[in-house]
């Protein structure tokens, strides 16, 4: 097997006529048989990447290879190898869940007997089976996830591309498509995610692209991400806003990342956390200022990503919006 | 994964285009069986121009050479075939809005069996309805005088003219921002070509001006066609007139379909 599954180099993807870059020179490799995140906030570049790649939408310049074949030279042979789910679980709501899958199947040219045999052991794999012939207007979002994620399966891709998978899914559902994707890579399926929630990239990516605003702004694993930044988040709460703003400047100068206020709590990313800690209370209490709680945990990405872009990975962006290709839909 | 019975790209591959222009159009047809009051309401807007004109207004309009029930039904098949034929742009623009259309494309399909699915099967819904709307007409005294295979021509005749027009709606369905945009999109197209025809009046009585468009437009040469074959009375070129409609409209709006498919999709 190649030690690559997706490379892609130096893409660039513009909408409105080159007003907007939705893609600035990007770069990846994907390694084979790991789950690749590219995380980023609404409107970085994220489903773009992903569109260019599973050949819906062709690079203004750059070049991308998947499963050895380039996207823009020849995208049926890369429509052989891929499988696309997301977000917009784009299933056709009419038609009944095995149908779908069925549809799938014989749209990616498998014989009909393998088709169906294949649609009744997904649904039963994916926990449809006792809803497989109910219409999928029937469906919760969690299971249209699934059945879209089942449908994408149904010729065994080697390659899956997952766009922002469990958004707006509640936590249970989340947690079931985690441990179907865990199962898969498991079995040899290369996943590239695209996320906006830190946690499912911590979770399920070995390797981490950030994207904002459509450049990669950090790269490397979750914990090279977060010890870019220090070992140690110290969260000082306070009574009330004020007595946080009061308390901001005297510790500034005690880490090198700039202090996080959100509301009355103050927090602060350093590499030695008692020491820092012990010497942050200390000139809080000589000013006089009382706190009412203190703690000391690990970085997340949200640190990492609020510490890269200046920005929470879940904020929209305030300004260019990703545009896409057609003006019907708003997508992220 | 190599064990998959998946075919090479390069055997057969118009045999896989057949195919696959054969699932996309047994996926509409399901979906279209699947919701029955779509087909009640498909039928409902013709039954009530029958019941219109043939009750309503029928008793004050006087066709020389034509009882006006003879008159009006093959009108209203030839209207009602072309409002079918709107559907292609309400279903793609459906299916665009939707997002299925780009999950197609990242499918290794062949690219135009979406266009080619769904006008073959509002092709097929057609069909059905020209069945339903021909028996509505004989329960409404509707007689015709030809022979049953003249009959079967024209609806044949319509039917192609129908499937040719509805590239150009597939054309709107995929120029349209969304569906109810589409329909609307339609509208001024379908009214003047339905009504400023020879569908459920002759012609000559309309004003000058309105006339010579009325007579020569696509819609009348095909109502006359269709009139003629199933009453068995003389049409005059306005047959080979609507087959050449036909295949010219077909000519110019498919490649204008499959241009924009290519733009959105």
């Amino acid at each position: 097997m190649p030690e690559y599954a997706v490379e892609a180099f130096n893409i660039v993807r513009t909408f409105a006529a080159g007003d907007v870059r939705a893609l600035d020179d990007v770069t990846l490799h994907v390694p084979t048989g790991q789950v690749f995140g590219l995380l980023g906030p609404n409107g970085s570049g994220k489903t773009t990447m992903v569109r260019i790649l599973s050949t819906i939408l062709s690079p203004t310049s750059g070049r991308a290879i998947v499963a050895g074949f380039d996207v823009v030279k020849q995208p049926n042979q890369v429509r052989h190898h891929i499988g696309l789910a997301g977000q917009n679980a784009t299933v056709d709501e009419n038609l009944t869940g095995f149908e779908n899958i069925r549809m799938v199947g014989l749209l990616n040219h498998l014989n009909k007997p393998y088709v169906v045999a294949k649609a009744r052991q997904l649904l039963e794999d994916f926990g449809l089976a006792n809803a497989g012939n109910r219409i999928v207007k029937t469906y919760s979002g969690g299971m249209r996830r699934r059945l879209d994620l089942a449908a994408a399966l149904v010729a065994a891709p080697p390659i899956l591309f997952l766009d922002e998978p469990t958004t707006g899914l509640d936590p249970q559902s989340r947690q079931d498509l985690w441990g179907i994707i865990e199962r898969l890579v498991e079995g040899g399926t290369t996943v590239l995610l695209t996320t906006q929630y830190l946690e499912e990239a911590d979770r399920l990516a070995k390797q981490l692209v950030v994207l904002d605003h459509g450049k990669i702004i950090a790269e490397g694993t979750s914990s090279e991400l977060k010890a870019q930044m220090g070992t140690t988040v110290v969260s000082l709460n306070f009574a009330s806003i004020d007595d946080a703003l009061r308390a901001q400047p005297l510790v500034a100068d005690l880490t090198n990342t700039p202090a996080n206020l959100d509301g009355s709590i103050l927090e602060i990313t350093v590499n030695n956390g008692p020491a820092v800690t012990a010497d942050a209370l200390r000139r809080i209490d000589g000013a006089g200022i009382t706190l009412s709680g203190l703690a000391l945990r690990e970085p997340s990405l949200d640190d990492v990503f609020l510490n890269l872009t200046g920005h929470k990975a879940e904020d929209d962006p305030t300004e260019t919006p990703e545009v896409s290709g057609r003006k019907r839909k708003a997508r992220a | 994964m190599s064990t998959l019975p998946v075919s090479t790209s390069n055997r057969s591959s118009f045999r896989w285009g057949v195919s696959d222009v054969l699932t996309i159009a047994r996926r509409n047809l399901q979906v279209l069986f699947r919701i029955p009051v779509a087909i009640v309401f498909m039928i409902i807007q013709p039954i009530m121009f029958v019941i219109l004109f043939r009750y309503v207004f029928g008793g004050v309009i006087a066709v020389p050479g034509f009882s006006y029930v003879n008159y009006l039904i093959p009108g209203i098949l030839v209207q009602t075939v072309i409002f079918g034929s709107v559907g292609t742009a309400i279903g793609l623009a459906e299916d665009l809005q939707k997002g299925l259309i780009e999950r197609f494309r990242a499918l290794p399909m062949a690219r135009l069996a979406v266009l080619a699915g769904r006008t073959i099967s509002d092709f097929f819904r057609n069909i059905l309805v020209v069945v339903i709307i021909t028996g509505v007409g004989f329960l409404v005294g509707f007689r015709p005088g030809g022979t049953f295979v003249s009959y079967v021509q024209a609806c044949i005749l319509m039917l192609f003219f129908a499937y040719c027009l509805s590239w150009g709606f597939a054309f709107i369905g995929l120029a349209a921002p969304n569906s109810e945009a589409a329909q609307a999109m339609t509208f001024p197209l379908i009214f003047p070509l339905t009504f400023a025809s020879a569908i459920f009046v002759p012609v000559l009585k309309m004003p000058s001006w309105l006339r010579g468009f009325a007579t020569h437009q696509p819609v009348s040469q095909t109502a006359d066609a269709v009139r003629g074959l199933m009453d068995g009375t003389p049409h005059g070129i306005s047959t080979w007139m609507s087959l050449a409609w036909a295949a010219g409209a077909i000519l110019v709006l498919a490649p204008l379909a499959v241009n924009q498919y290519r733009k959105v999709a």
